[in-house]
């Protein structure tokens, strides 16, 4: 049943209004009209708090469908923080708060009657350190589906074509029931990457998905990132500029800012434009500075 | 370091330096000979209180052979108790007894102690002020005298609301509260011991808090909660001072049933025949407790193997 | 009708239609589990609620009869005789004794098991020693006292003939028994405490020119001196609870006394005396259970808050 809402595909940016001296409002420029890209996510000055300490503040920025958006920046700018709020995932965190405006698809991501289960079940995520269940790899894969009420020979169709999307399923096919703890880091990454697949997401977030990886494993996960992105939106949070530069189509640059007295920390969005822009001219100098090497 | 400011002292701190104190002025004050010979005399004398707990063990199994052994046969626990013969006499009905106020502790502990070990550890909003309460009295139930939950089974099992007599279902139920706090202090640490990682790896594929637990964090958990429980009923079976409050000490020919019949458990019987000054009935007594014995090593034996066997190492 | 966005994901090729945001059916299941699992953990609470209110009541009734000062005072425990006292300090004095020798065999016996077992024993031979401390720790009590009863107190006897040996049963031999039976105990929670102090505080000590004794003694131990303390506690509160040890061989007649030959009674066998024979509800025989049981509760409750203040405490300093 789909509900019927209004879809604007006009980038309307709205500032909101940042009373603080030497404040810069973000470079970010929306997507060529040509293009007819759907928007998925739309942040309007998303503000992000634990207990009261904002760890993200005022990020306003859409992203697109079937692409890759790369979020980038220093240790501390909030870019995992502002991930998670796409899937709801900060709602486990005790204390947590999102404020502004999420809007997935038109439909506000925070609405009252939004279920975060179903929510999640459309935007999966792929965790830093590889995270199998101690269970076979074929349990993995098809946790998902199970839950979602599949039985029995319909699993193994989707539990196939899942790990082959992976560009796991040649090296897994004869031992689907030993434990996923006996694969290689790489090969644990991939197979986390099949089983959100099994779900049928829309939306794929990955948290610095190749941080813990071996440069071959992380080739062959970045290959595959692109040929997901045909079919399903990917955000991805990486420390690896280069990573970003190589994958992503539009990036996002997030940098920490501090109070006067250092107490407090938290990350503002400053640059969001098409990754070859980003990368080769980009409009703020602190982008300029971060991806240069300067700073962070 | 800013000149004139110190750290601050935390205990940590003063115990190195303590050490480090005690261990310059050791090793620069003591002589030479004197220190070796220290050096070996302490651990000879840490061994010999050791051996003083292992030879206990070891004189009591003996003891228990030595007093008990010619009684054992299979009349002992197929015959049943006999006031005139007792040469005759056996463990018949205290076995069945026993057989079924462990049965309802078991049916009893398991789903109780892992419900309240999962809503504690996974349901309950840990930043209420009652939570650390639930904890703590739990820690406390767990070293309460075992007497103790025998007066609760009389006035509020046999009698009280919940009326049932003296019989074996009272028993079960009153062991059963006595060991419930151990296996839901095993249960919170096999729980807590399930990384977090599991836990957000399935609520992000959709998993709903329920189904959570029930199809990651249970199973991964499981080898924890079994020893808890196998460890739980291993107490349960020797328990016998909270069963003399709800009836458990009588002379009974009849074979017991759960719901009503009077009853007796194996530990209760020994002690009944314990203290008889006939030494036909001590003897008796001595080999009940082999039997026992051989019980709790069996016990004992499948905890540590399934331990050994199905430790996770996360 | 055709919406534009329905357009878009069909030539885009997605999956499958988007799902909508709100729960298909509010999850009932959900909440039934959780109220379920609630109660369980629910019950501990009225587990703890019964045994207070079951204490207090027959307390109550039992202070109806007898003056508060007279119980917590008198020196005669008489209750079924006919000129009946009710001073339960020969009960308490009875249990007394009994934490006295447990203490004497556990504090020694238990302490020296840990300290090497945790700083000396090859992990060979800790493999096989912690097991068989284990299967000390879950022998039935029952079998404890007689063992006792049968075989420690004829043996006490010859090696100590010159003690006024005059009944069978004596509450010195009791409390050896009750001790041994308690040294596991000690062993693991001091044995518990003394692993977890830092590798660093040791090795600091040994990189200083320290030998295995003053490192355990001088390092280790304090270090973990309120875990220690907290092993203490619990196995005074063990010993204080013990009923069937006591029960078969210390002895069933209440004196007031500190002689180990002597038979006493505690407050744990006067309860588990007085059950076992009949005993008609509404009389004053049958509140005394309910006033000693308090009493009892009172102080194992005491000596558990302490210990589980000492681990936590413990517990802060190395985490």
């Amino acid at each position: 049943m789909l509900p019927l809402t209004d879809l604007t595909t006009d980038q309307e940016l709205t500032m909101s209004d940042h009373h603080r001296p030497g404040y810069q409002p973000p470079h970010v420029r929306p997507a060529e009209p040509p293009d007819h890209r759907e928007t998925t996510f739309e942040l309007r000055d998303v503000t992000v708090s634990y207990g009261g300490s904002p760890a993200v503040r005022g990020v306003t920025m859409d992203i697109d469908r079937q692409q890759i958006t790369a979020l980038i920046g220093p240790s501390g700018c909030g870019k995992s923080t502002l991930l998670r709020c796409l899937n709801r995932m900060n709602d486990l965190i005790p204390g947590a708060r999102v404020e502004g405006s999420l809007r997935y698809h038109g439909e506000d991501l925070y609405g009252p009657k939004v279920d975060p289960v179903q929510v999640r079940k459309m935007i999966g995520m792929v965790f830093q350190k590889p995270n199998p269940f101690p269970k076979s790899i074929y349990d993995n894969v098809a946790f998902g589906p199970r839950i979602a009420g599949v039985r029995g020979s319909e699993l193994d169709g989707i539990v196939e074509h899942a790990l082959q999307r992976a560009g796991l399923w040649d090296e897994v096919k004869n031992r689907l029931k030993d434990s996923a703890y006996g694969m290689s880091g790489g090969q644990q990454q991939r197979l986390c990457i099949a089983r959100c697949i099994a779900v049928e997401p829309e939306v794929i977030l990955m948290d610095e998905p190749c941080s813990a990886l071996d440069p071959i494993s992380t080739a062959r996960i970045e290959d595959l990132m692109l040929e997901l992105k045909q079919q399903y939106t990917i955000v991805i949070v990486t420390h690896n500029m280069q990573q970003a530069a190589r994958v992503s189509d539009r990036t996002a640059f997030l940098m920490v800012e501090l109070t006067a007295d250092e107490r407090d920390r938290w990350g503002e969005l400053i640059e969001y434009d098409e990754t070859s822009r980003v990368f080769t001219s980009p409009a703020d100098p602190r982008t300029e500075q971060y991806i240069s090497g300067k700073v962070g | 370091m800013a000149t004139g400011t110190r750290p601050p002292r935390t205990a940590r701190t003063r115990l190195a330096v303590a050490g480090a104190r005690a261990a310059t002025v050791g090793s620069l004050t003591a002589p030479a000979a004197g220190r070796r010979v220290r050096e070996f005399l302490f651990p000879a004398v840490l061994f010999l209180g050791l051996s003083v707990a292992l030879t206990g063990l070891a004189a009591l199994i003996i003891w228990a052979v030595v007093q008990g052994g010619e009684r054992v046969n299979l009349g002992l626990v197929t015959n049943g108790p006999s006031a005139i013969n007792p040469e005759q006499a056996g463990y018949r009905t205290a076995i069945l007894g026993s057989l079924w106020v462990i049965g309802g502790v078991i049916v009893l502990i398991v789903p109780l102690g892992t419900g309240a070990a999962i809503y504690l550890e996974e349901f309950a909003d840990r930043t209420r002020w009652y939570h650390r309460l639930f904890e703590l009295n739990i820690q406390n139930l767990a070293g309460v005298p075992s007497i103790v939950f025998g007066i609760l089974g009389l006035a509020f099992i046999v009698r009280g609301p919940l009326q049932l007599g003296f019989v074996a279902a009272a028993g079960s139920i009153t062991v059963a509260l006595l060991v419930l706090p151990t296996v839901i202090i095993a249960a919170l640490e096999a729980i807590r011991a399930v990384p977090s990682s599991v836990r957000q790896g399935a609520m992000a594929l959709g998993a709903t808090k329920w189904q959570t637990v029930w199809h990651q964090v249970l199973p991964a958990a499981r080898s924890g909660i079994l020893t808890g429980v196998i460890l739980a009923v291993a107490r349960a079976i020797g328990e016998a001072a909270p069963l003399l409050l709800v009836g458990a000490v009588t002379f009974t020919m009849a074979d017991p049933s759960f719901f009503e019949g009077s009853y007796t458990t194996l530990p209760v019987q020994i002690y009944d025949w314990a203290r008889r000054p006939q030494e036909e009935l001590r003897t008796l007594a001595a080999a009940g407790i082999l039997v026992m014995l051989a019980l709790v090593l069996a016990m004992n034996s499948v905890a540590v193997w399934l331990r050994n066997r199905y430790e996770q190492k996360w | 009708m055709i919406t534009p966005r329905r357009i878009a994901a069909a030539s885009a090729g997605a999956g499958s239609p988007r799902r909508p945001l709100a729960a298909s059916r509010p999850r009932y299941g959900e909440r039934v589990i959780r109220a379920l699992l609630a109660l369980c953990a629910g019950l501990s609470v009225v587990v703890t609620t019964g045994i207070v209110l079951s204490l207090l009541v027959g307390t109550v009734d039992f202070f109806r009869v007898v003056p508060v000062t007279d119980f917590l005072f008198g020196t005669r425990w008489a209750p079924s005789f006919s000129d009946a006292s009710f001073g339960v300090l020969p009960l308490v004095a009875g249990t007394a004794n009994i934490v006295l020798w447990s203490m004497l065999v556990a504090v020694p016996v238990g302490l020296s098991s840990a300290i090497y077992l945790s700083e000396y024993a090859p992990a060979r031979l800790r493999k096989v020693v912690k097991p068989m401390l284990e299967v000390l720790e879950g022998i039935p009590t029952v079998a404890i006292g007689l063992f006792a009863l049968l075989f420690l107190r004829p043996l006490l006897e010859e090696l100590l003939p010159f003690l006024p040996w005059r009944t069978p049963h004596s509450v010195g031999v009791a409390g050896v028994a009750v001790g041994l039976m308690i040294v596991p105990l000690v062993a693991s929670v001091a044995d518990d405490a003394m692993r977890a102090v830092p590798r660093s505080l040791r090795e600091g000590a040994y990189a200083l020119g320290a030998g295995k004794l003053t490192v355990s003694t001088r390092v280790v131990f304090p270090a973990a001196i309120s875990g220690i303390v907290a092993a203490f506690v619990l196995a005074v509160s063990r010993a204080i609870g013990e009923t069937m040890v006591v029960l078969l061989a210390a002895g069933a007649s209440p004196n007031l006394t500190f002689l180990p030959t002597e038979s006493v009674q505690t407050m744990t066998a006067f309860i588990g005396q007085t059950a076992t024979g009949e005993i008609a509800t509404g009389t004053i025989d049958y509140y005394t259970i309910f006033a000693v049981g308090a009493l009892l509760f009172v102080l194992t409750l005491m000596m558990n808050m302490l210990a589980i203040r000492l681990v936590r405490r413990f517990r802060e300093v190395y985490e």
